[in-house]
């Protein structure tokens, strides 16, 4: 699948929004001895926020005709895509009440309701996001369980360090904050090790162009894709990537997403510059790890175009 | 109804009049149409086409057979395109039409995905998605003769390998055709129920080419031969 910049920007930005959303929420809720105080929650809710429609915005930039975009929200029934949508709209009020609870000092019943209420949402819009790619099974890569749960943990782990190094500039013990951060690093690292292994470039397909074509006994090969340049279906769909070039770009994410935070969190710093740039690095990684989601996809209509199998 | 084409892929001969014939229609069409060229005499010519064939070899040498293979919009009884439009402009009527209203589409290319078929095309100018729409302004049309109330695309097949009809119909020349034929319906295993049916080549005779059984030669050629080999020497 060609990579779109703007929904690879829109996952990653809006997923740390999201996670950041939840785990500041779950912290100031559970009332831990070093939860967020009033500054640190203002300034946590408020980036949250800010990310999220941040990442809503670019997403309509993939749109060819945004004028029609507020049509999206009719198809909640059906469409994940949809589902994502009205979710996501749902999200700022509840999390924009939520921050206001806290801050004009609400009853407690109301900022738990809110805040439990802000969660959840967060969390679906995660998991829808994660949907509209595992929904699909035209792309053996993304139909499986692996995808929602690595939407939900990543945009943790992006949420976590951001609030991580929060908590660090406000002057806040981090223990708890790194237990968290390093909780979401596990299970995120451990989701994508598990994800390339099943999708390496070696893995024959279960798909073949033989059986696309109604052939069960013999061998098919392309000897005319019909058209003499490329069409909208090979620049969406046809997307080639170099084993090499994608095994590197698979470390790289390892490496910034995975292995820097956890050598920053090892080390034990309550420098939040430093744990800020660690924050900043993962999310940078996570863009590679999102490039290469789509870059790496193959659609069966690639069988069509003389793929052997998809 | 569960209306659909036949493609006899024993017969196509892969002249793409079919899928000329269909930009034809649909350009000038109300429903589907304008259907955009970019770049039509440059060095990068591209567009929209809702129909394409695209050629394979079958088999290996000598029971080898090149297969032409037209495709368009399968209008599949459990359309994933529609599941996931999250607008409402992809839609599936009752006589078996898969339609997408450009008036409620947003450009978001999520149909396509879902689409194993490649049977759907962003319009770039337009930014909504194109597809076949089975010639839906010609099959209900009063203005055309009876005859001529198919899609573009079987109009113009000259090798007759395509047919249009309602599958619903157990008695109908499609139906009939796909019993006769064992006709097959693409990647069945994605669950989508596509109704068009490819109708498998018919088995071809091998051509005898045997080193061994050369055709039998006069004394002239066996002298010619001969000689031959002799001067190589």
């Amino acid at each position: 699948m060609r990579p779109a910049f703007s929904v690879i920007f829109f996952t990653v930005l809006s997923g740390a929004g999201l996670g950041l959303f939840a785990l500041l929420a779950i912290v100031y809720l559970t009332g831990w001895s070093s939860a967020p105080g009033p500054a640190m929650h203002l300034v946590g809710g408020v980036l949250a926020l800010a990310l999220v429609a941040g990442g809503l915005l670019s997403s309509t930039l993939h749109l060819a005709n945004p004028r029609n975009a507020w049509r999206a929200v009719t198809r909640f029934r059906t469409s994940w895509l949809s589902r994502e949508g009205v979710l996501a709209l749902l999200f700022f009020p509840v999390a924009l009440g939520y921050l206001a609870s806290v801050h004009l000092a609400w009853p407690s019943a109301w900022q738990t309701a809110l805040g439990l209420a802000g969660i959840a949402l967060a969390w679906a819009v995660l998991f829808s996001t994660g949907m509209i790619y595992a929904c699909l099974k035209t792309i053996p890569q993304w139909h499986n369980r692996l995808v929602p749960a690595a939407y939900l943990v990543n945009g943790h782990l992006s949420g976590g360090l951001i609030l991580l190094a929060l908590a660090a500039a406000d002057g806040k013990a981090t223990g708890g904050y790194v237990a968290l951060a390093a909780i979401a690093l596990t299970v995120a690292g451990a989701i994508k090790w598990r994800y390339y292994r099943r999708f390496s470039a070696t893995r024959a397909g279960t798909h073949s162009l033989a059986s696309a074509v109604g052939m069960t006994a013999v061998q098919a090969k392309l000897l005319d894709v019909g058209h003499t340049h490329g069409t909208f279906l090979t620049q969406e769909f046809v997307f080639r990537l170099g084993r090499e070039r994608a095994r590197l770009l698979r470390w790289l994410f390892f490496l910034l997403s995975v292995l820097i935070p956890a050598i920053v969190l090892v080390a034990g710093t309550g420098n939040a510059w430093i744990l800020g740039i660690a924050a900043l690095l993962c999310l940078m990684g996570l863009l590679i790890e999102r490039w290469l989601f789509f870059a790496e996809a193959q659609h069966v209509v690639r069988l069509f175009h003389g793929q052997q199998t998809v | 109804m569960k209306l659909g084409l036949v493609i006899d892929l024993d017969t196509c001969v892969g002249c793409h009049a079919c899928a000329v014939a269909c930009k034809e229609w649909n350009d000038g069409s109300r429903v589907a149409g304008p259907l955009p060229d970019y770049d039509a005499r440059g060095a990068e010519p591209s567009g929209v086409w809702l129909n394409r064939i695209r050629h394979y070899e079958v088999g290996e040498y000598p029971e080898s057979k090149t297969l032409n293979v037209p495709m368009s919009c399968m209008h599949c009884e459990d359309a994933a395109c529609v599941t996931v439009c999250p607008t409402g402009a992809s839609y599936k009527r009752t006589d078996g039409i898969v339609m997408v209203d450009p008036d409620k589409c947003m450009g978001c290319n999520y149909c396509s995905w879902a689409c194993p078929y490649g049977a759907r095309e962003l319009d770039q100018n337009a930014g909504t998605m194109k597809k076949c729409t089975l010639c839906v302004d010609r099959i209900y049309s009063e203005d055309l003769p009876l005859a001529e109330r198919q899609p573009a695309c079987v109009l113009a097949c000259p090798a007759h390998a395509r047919m249009f009809g309602d599958f619903d119909d157990p008695g109908s020349a499609v139906s009939r055709k796909v019993r006769e034929r064992a006709g097959f319906g693409m990647l069945p295993e994605l669950g989508y129920s596509p109704v068009n049916r490819y109708l498998p080549p018919r088995k071809p005779p091998a051509i005898e080419i045997d080193a061994q059984a050369a055709p039998q030669t006069g004394l002239l050629e066996r002298l010619q031969s001969l000689a031959a080999q002799l001067i190589r020497r």
